[in-house]
C-alpha cells in the first residue's frame, strides 16, 4: 500500500481539507514509516513528540477555520544543514553534535508558516561537502535501492527519505550538485533554484557564493508547490534576490511545442551506457510533447571542478573558522593554553574531508598564491557563466545528465579526487549560479537515473514546466525501491 | 628634520586612525552599540557568530563614511567591496573580520594642517575603509580563565589611512586633532577618547635628510591620546636613530609605547605576523553606493572647519586666530553662531571676544566644557546687546555675567533692571549730577579752574560713586568739561 502524499500534494491536500485524513494520522503514519527505514541511517535527530504535536494542532486548526494552504499539515524533514530553533543542527559534524540553534532558517521558518510539520533532521555530509553521505559523523545513508551503494550527497538523508516513500517533502542544499546528484542517486525530483532566489540565513554556511536551498518531492509538481512557499527575497539575506515570492505552479501545464532544448553531446559520451540510454528516452519524450533538439557545447566547463575545488573550500576554509571551541560547539578537553584549545577542538571536531578542504581553501588563499588559485578560479568561473549566457542565446534550456553513472558502492570512491568527479555535471551550473533540476529518466541495471535540467537564471517555472509535462508521460517518478526488491 | 651628531635625519610618518562611527546599531546587526553596557548584553546571533547567521550592511555607516569622503575631498568608490580578514582570536567570533581591501569606499583626498609658523601643510589621505570592530578579551578577572566581552564586536569603524606625510611627531598631532575636529564636526565620531571612539596607530621611519627612499618603519599601535602620539613618535624616532647611528638595522615590527615608562618596545615581527587571507567576502556583494545618497550627504554636509575659519575672518571680521579656535570647537562655534544670531544687532567680533575671554575664563574656573556651558546663548546674546548699545559698561558685564551663571533663567535686562545697573542715559538727570557734585566741592572746582587739571578725575569719580558706575563715560566727559570751563 503507497503513502497518501504518493499522488502528489494536490491530492492530500484535498483529503485533508475534506477531513478524511487528519493531520494527526498523516504525521504519525509518516514518522511510523521513517522509523521503518531506520536501516538507512538517513536521519540524524526526530522532532521531540511534543514539537511536532503542537505543529500538528497549528495545522488541523487551520484546517479547520478553513485558512489552511495547500502544504499545511504536510510533513517534512529538513535537511540538518538548516538551523531549527531548539532542534539539535549538527551538519553532520561532531563540532555541533551537541548545537541546539535559537532561530530558525528562513526556509524553515517560511515553510512553518505555510503549515509544514517538521519531522526531524536529515542525514547528509558533514557540513556539506561530499557527494556520497560518507562523510557524516553519524555515519553513511544507504540508498533505498541498494543498501550496498549511497545515496549520493551531500543531501543524501532528504533523497533517501523521500525515495524510500517515507516522507513526502525533504529540503536539500546544493553547493556544487547536493540536491541534483542525490535526487538522480535516489531516483526522486530535486531542485536548487537559482543563486540568490532561496534566503540563505540559518543554514549552515559551505561556500557561501554557491550554497543554495532547494527541495525533493517525488514529482516536479510538488516541488513547485513548496519552492513556492520557500523562495522570495529576505531582507537577512544581502545575497537574496529582491523580487518578491513567484508562483512555480503558475506554468506547469503550459505547452512544450516549441521549447529549445539544447544537449550537450561532449557529456553524454562521459556517461555509461545506461545513464546515456535513459537520457536519449527523455529526448524523445520531450521531442515527442513538442520540442526541437540542439546540440551545443560548452567548452569552458571542463575547467569548472579545477575552479569549484578552489572557490569553495576557499569560502570554506573562513565559513569555518567560527568553530573554534570558544563560543559554542566542540572543545577539547583541559586545553593547556589558546593555540592548544584551537588545534584540539579543531583537529577532534572535524572529520577529514572538511580538514582537507580547510587546508586546500586557506593554501588558496594564501599570499602569494592568491593571484595563481583564487584570482584565477574567479576569472574560469566568469567564463564559465558566459559559456552558459551565449548557449542561452540559442536554446530555452539544456538537457544533460546529473552523474556519470549511477549510485556507486559505499566505501567505492576511497580517493578524493575521483569522488570530485561525481559532480562533473552539475558544478558548472552552480558556477554560474544557475537553477538546475534533476528528474528520474528511468533505471540502468534496477538503479535510478536522473536527467538534469539547466536554465537561465530565474528559469525555475519553466524547468518545472517541462519535468511537469514528462512527469505526465513517465512514471519513473512513482516507483519504490520495495516494489522493485 | 633631527640633528644628531653630524648626520641629519629626516622622520617619516604616516599614521592609521580608527574612528568608531556614531551609528544607532553595529555595522552589520541590530545590535546596539552604546559604551558601558552589561558584558555580553549587546550581543545578536550574527555578532556572537551563530552558525547560519549572515550580514546585512548598516546604511547609517555607509552614510558617515560618504560624508567623510565628501568633507576631505576624496574619491567615493560607488562600488565598494568589503573582505575577509582571515584571522583566529578569542574576540573575534567569525575567525575574520569583515573590513575592505580593493576597492574601499574612500580613496584619497587630503587634510590640511597648520604649522607652528602658521604656514599651512597638506596630508595626503591614501584610503578610508569600513571595518568592524572586535570584541574585547579580558584577562585579569579570572586566574583561570580570560573573559570575553562580545559588546564591541560589529562596531562600525573608519580607518583612515594617510599617506608617509608627516616629518615630525608635531605635524603627526597636529593632523591627528585635525582628522579629529573633522570627524567631530561631521557628527559622525562622538570623539571620546577614554571610550577608544578615536585610535591611532603610527607607521614611523628615519631616512638620512634629503634621501628620497624611505627607511624600514615600525608600527606603533593603539595610542590614544594626543600627548601620547606626540611622546611616543618622539620616542621611536629618536630610538631609531640611535640604533641606525650604532650601526644597527631597523626590524620591520610592531611596538606598543608604555607611558608608565614612556618608551616604546617590540610587541611582535614582521616575520611573526599574520597572513591574514583577504578575499572579497561572498556574504554582501558588492555594495552599490547611489548617487542619490552621495547627493544627499552633500547636499547635508556641515560646514567644515576650514570654511568656518574662511567665513569668520572674512565675512564677520574675526582674528584667524580667534576664528581657529572657535570654528575647531564644534561646541564652542555653536554657541559663537546661536550667540551671534539672537543678537538685537549682532556683533560677531564682540561675541567672539566675550566667549574667548569673560565666558572662557569661567568655563575654565568652574572645570566645564562649551557643552556644559550654564548660560544659554540666548541668554548671552542679552548681555551682549546690552554692552554692545552701551547700556552698561564691559566691566558691569563681567558683573552681570557672574550673575547669570548662577543663576539660570535670569535674563541681562532683568539683573540690569533690578539692580539698577544701566549707564545714566538720562541727560538731564545726570547734568543735575554733576552740579550737585560741583556744588558740593568748592574748593576742588576752584583749585582746577586755577589750572589742577588732574583734578578733572577726581570729578568723574565722584560722579560715579554717587551713580554707581552707571554713568556713561563720555557723556560724563562732556557734561563736565561744560559745566568746569565755563
Amino acid at each position: 500500500m503507497t503513502a497518501p502524499w504518493h499522488q502528489g500534494l494536490k491530492t492530500l491536500s484535498g483529503q485533508l481539507r475534506r477531513g478524511e485524513l487528519s493531520v494527526a494520522e498523516l504525521v504519525a503514519e509518516s514518522r511510523q514509516a521513517v522509523q521503518k527505514v531506520a536501516h538507512l541511517n538517513a536521519l540524524i535527530s526526530r522532532a521531540d513528540d511534543e514539537a511536532v504535536e503542537h505543529q500538528v494542532n497549528l495545522a488541523q486548526q487551520a484546517l479547520d477555520k478553513g485558512t489552511a494552504g495547500v502544504l499545511t499539515g504536510v510533513p517534512l524533514v529538513h535537511k540538518d544543514i538548516f538551523s531549527t530553533r531548539g532542534l539539535r543542527t549538527t551538519c553532520a559534524s561532531r563540532m555541533l553534535a551537541d548545537y541546539v540553534p535559537p532561530f530558525d532558517a528562513t526556509v524553515v521558518a517560511r515553510l512553518k508558516t505555510a503549515g509544514m510539520v517538521t519531522l526531524g533532521k536529515a542525514n547528509m555530509d558533514e557540513f556539506a561537502m561530499g557527494s556520497s553521505n560518507e562523510s557524516s559523523y553519524f555515519g553513511p545513508v544507504k540508498n533505498p535501492w541498494d543498501n550496498q551503494r549511497v545515496p549520493g550527497g551531500s543531501s543524501g538523508g532528504s533523497a533517501a527519505l523521500v525515495a524510500a516513500g517515507v516522507v513526502p517533502v525533504a529540503t536539500g542544499s546544493d553547493t556544487g550538485g547536493s540536491i541534483r546528484q542525490p535526487a538522480a542517486l535516489c531516483g526522486v525530483t530535486g531542485i536548487k533554484p537559482t543563486y540568490g532566489r532561496a534566503s540563505r540565513y540559518g543554514m549552515i554556511a559551505f561556500a557561501s557564493s554557491l550554497d543554495q536551498a532547494g527541495v525533493f518531492a517525488r514529482q516536479a509538481e510538488d516541488c513547485a508547490l513548496v519552492l513556492s512557499a520557500m523562495c522570495g527575497h529576505d531582507p537577512l539575506d544581502s545575497t537574496s534576490d529582491a523580487s518578491g515570492p513567484v508562483d512555480y505552479s503558475a506554468a506547469l501545464n503550459d505547452s512544450l511545442t516549441g521549447l529549445r532544448v539544447g544537449i550537450l553531446p561532449q557529456w553524454l559520451a562521459n556517461t555509461e551506457a545506461g545513464v546515456a540510454a535513459a537520457l536519449e528516452a527523455v529526448q524523445q519524450q520531450l521531442q515527442k510533447l513538442g520540442a526541437e533538439i540542439q546540440e551545443v557545447t560548452l567548452p569552458t566547463a571542463d575547467l569548472a571542478i579545477a575552479a569549484y575545488y578552489i572557490l569553495a573550500p576557499a569560502e570554506a576554509s573562513a565559513n569555518l573558522a567560527r568553530f573554534d571551541g570558544v563560543r559554542y560547539g566542540h572543545r577539547c578537553q583541559q586545553p593547556e593554553n589558546l593555540d592548544d584549545l584551537y588545534c584540539r577542538s579543531r583537529s577532534e571536531g572535524f572529520g577529514e574531508e572538511v580538514k582537507r578542504r580547510i587546508l586546500v581553501g586557506t593554501w588558496a588563499l594564501s599570499a602569494g598564491y592568491y593571484q595563481a588559485y583564487y584570482h584565477r578560479a574567479q576569472q574560469v568561473r566568469r567564463l564559465i557563466a558566459e559559456d552558459f549566457a551565449r548557449v542561452f542565446q540559442s536554446v530555452d534550456l539544456l538537457l544533460a545528465p546529473v552523474t556519470p553513472e549511477t549510485a556507486f558502492r559505499l566505501g567505492e570512491k576511497a580517493d578524493p579526487v575521483s569522488l570530485y568527479q561525481a559532480d562533473v555535471f552539475t558544478i558548472p551550473a552552480s558556477l554560474a549560479g544557475l537553477p538546475g533540476l534533476s528528474m528520474p529518466a528511468g533505471f540502468s541495471q534496477g538503479l535510478p537515473v536522473g536527467a538534469q535540467l539547466i536554465g537561465p537564471h530565474f528559469s525555475e517555472a519553466r524547468l518545472l514546466n517541462v519535468a511537469h509535462q514528462f512527469q505526465q508521460h513517465s512514471d519513473y517518478h512513482q516507483q519504490l525501491p520495495e516494489a522493485r526488491q | 628634520m633631527t640633528a644628531s651628531g653630524k648626520q641629519q635625519w629626516e622622520a617619516v610618518i604616516g599614521l592609521e586612525i580608527h574612528v568608531q562611527l556614531k551609528t544607532d546599531s553595529k555595522l552589520f546587526s541590530g545590535s546596539a552599540t552604546a559604551y558601558g553596557a552589561e558584558p555580553n548584553s549587546q550581543v545578536s546571533w550574527l555578532d556572537a557568530a551563530l552558525p547560519g547567521t549572515l550580514p546585512v550592511v548598516n546604511e547609517q555607516a555607509i552614510r558617515y563614511a560618504v560624508r567623510f569622503g565628501l568633507a576631505v575631498d576624496a574619491r567615493i568608490n560607488r562600488e565598494t567591496v568589503f573582505a575577509r580578514k582571515n584571522y583566529f582570536y578569542p574576540d573575534l567570533p567569525k575567525g575574520y573580520q569583515i573590513s575592505q581591501m580593493d576597492r574601499p569606499i574612500v580613496e584619497g583626498g587630503h587634510i590640511m594642517i597648520s604649522l607652528p609658523d602658521g604656514s599651512q601643510k597638506r596630508i595626503g589621505l591614501t584610503r578610508a575603509h569600513l571595518e568592524e570592530d572586535a570584541g574585547k578579551s579580558i584577562h585579569d578577572i579570572y586566574p583561570q580563565y580570560s573573559a570575553i566581552d562580545l559588546n564591541r564586536a560589529g562596531t562600525p569603524l573608519i580607518e583612515v589611512v594617510s599617506e608617509p606625510d608627516m616629518r615630525s611627531a608635531a605635524e603627526a598631532v597636529a593632523y591627528m586633532r585635525q582628522v579629529y575636529t573633522l570627524v567631530t564636526h561631521l557628527g559622525i565620531c562622538d570623539g571620546n577618547l577614554q571610550e577608544g571612539s578615536f585610535r591611532c596607530d603610527a607607521n614611523v621611519s628615519v631616512r638620512p635628510a634629503g634621501s628620497q627612499t624611505l627607511g624600514t618603519r615600525t608600527e606603533l599601535k593603539n595610542i590614544n591620546s594626543f600627548r601620547f602620539v606626540e611622546r611616543a613618535i618622539k620616542h621611536e624616532i629618536a630610538r631609531q636613530i640611535r640604533v641606525l647611528e650604532a650601526g644597527g638595522r631597523i626590524v620591520q615590527e610592531t611596538r606598543l609605547y608604555d607611558a608608565d615608562k614612556d618608551e616604546t618596545r617590540a610587541m611582535r615581527s614582521k616575520e611573526a605576523a599574520n597572513d591574514y587571507r583577504y578575499f572579497p567576502d561572498p556574504d554582501l556583494l558588492p555594495v552599490h553606493v547611489s548617487a542619490a545618497l552621495i547627493d544627499a550627504e552633500k547636499a547635508q554636509l556641515p560646514e567644515l572647519p576650514q570654511e568656518k575659519i574662511n567665513r569668520y575672518t572674512q565675512s564677520w571680521g574675526l582674528k584667524s586666530a580667534e576664528a581657529r579656535i572657535l570654528a575647531e570647537d564644534a561646541a564652542a562655534s555653536a554657541v559663537f553662531e546661536s550667540c551671534v544670531a539672537a543678537m538685537q544687532h549682532p556683533q560677531p567680533v564682540l561675541a567672539a571676544r566675550w566667549l574667548l575671554g569673560e565666558v572662557s575664563a569661567l568655563l575654565n574656573r568652574d572645570g566645564l566644557d562649551w557643552p556644559a556651558l550654564p548660560v544659554a546663548p540666548v541668554r548671552l546674546a542679552g548681555l551682549l546687546d546690552a554692552v554692545a548699545s552701551d547700556t552698561i559698561s564691559h566691566k558691569t558685564g563681567k558683573t552681570v555675567l557672574e550673575k547669570m551663571w548662577d543663576h539660570a533663567d535670569v535674563t541681562a535686562a532683568e539683573i540690569i533692571e533690578r539692580e539698577g545697573l544701566a549707564q545714566m542715559s538720562d541727560s538731564q538727570a545726570l547734568a543735575e549730577l554733576v552740579d550737585k557734585v560741583l556744588a558740593d566741592n568748592p574748593k576742588q572746582v576752584a583749585d582746577y579752574r586755577s589750572g589742577n587739571d588732574k583734578l578733572f578725575n577726581f570729578f568723574v569719580g565722584q560722579v560715579m560713586k554717587a551713580t554707581r558706575g552707571t554713568a556713561h563715560p563720555a557723556e560724563l566727559k562732556t557734561l563736565l568739561e561744560d559745566k568746569l570751563n565755563t
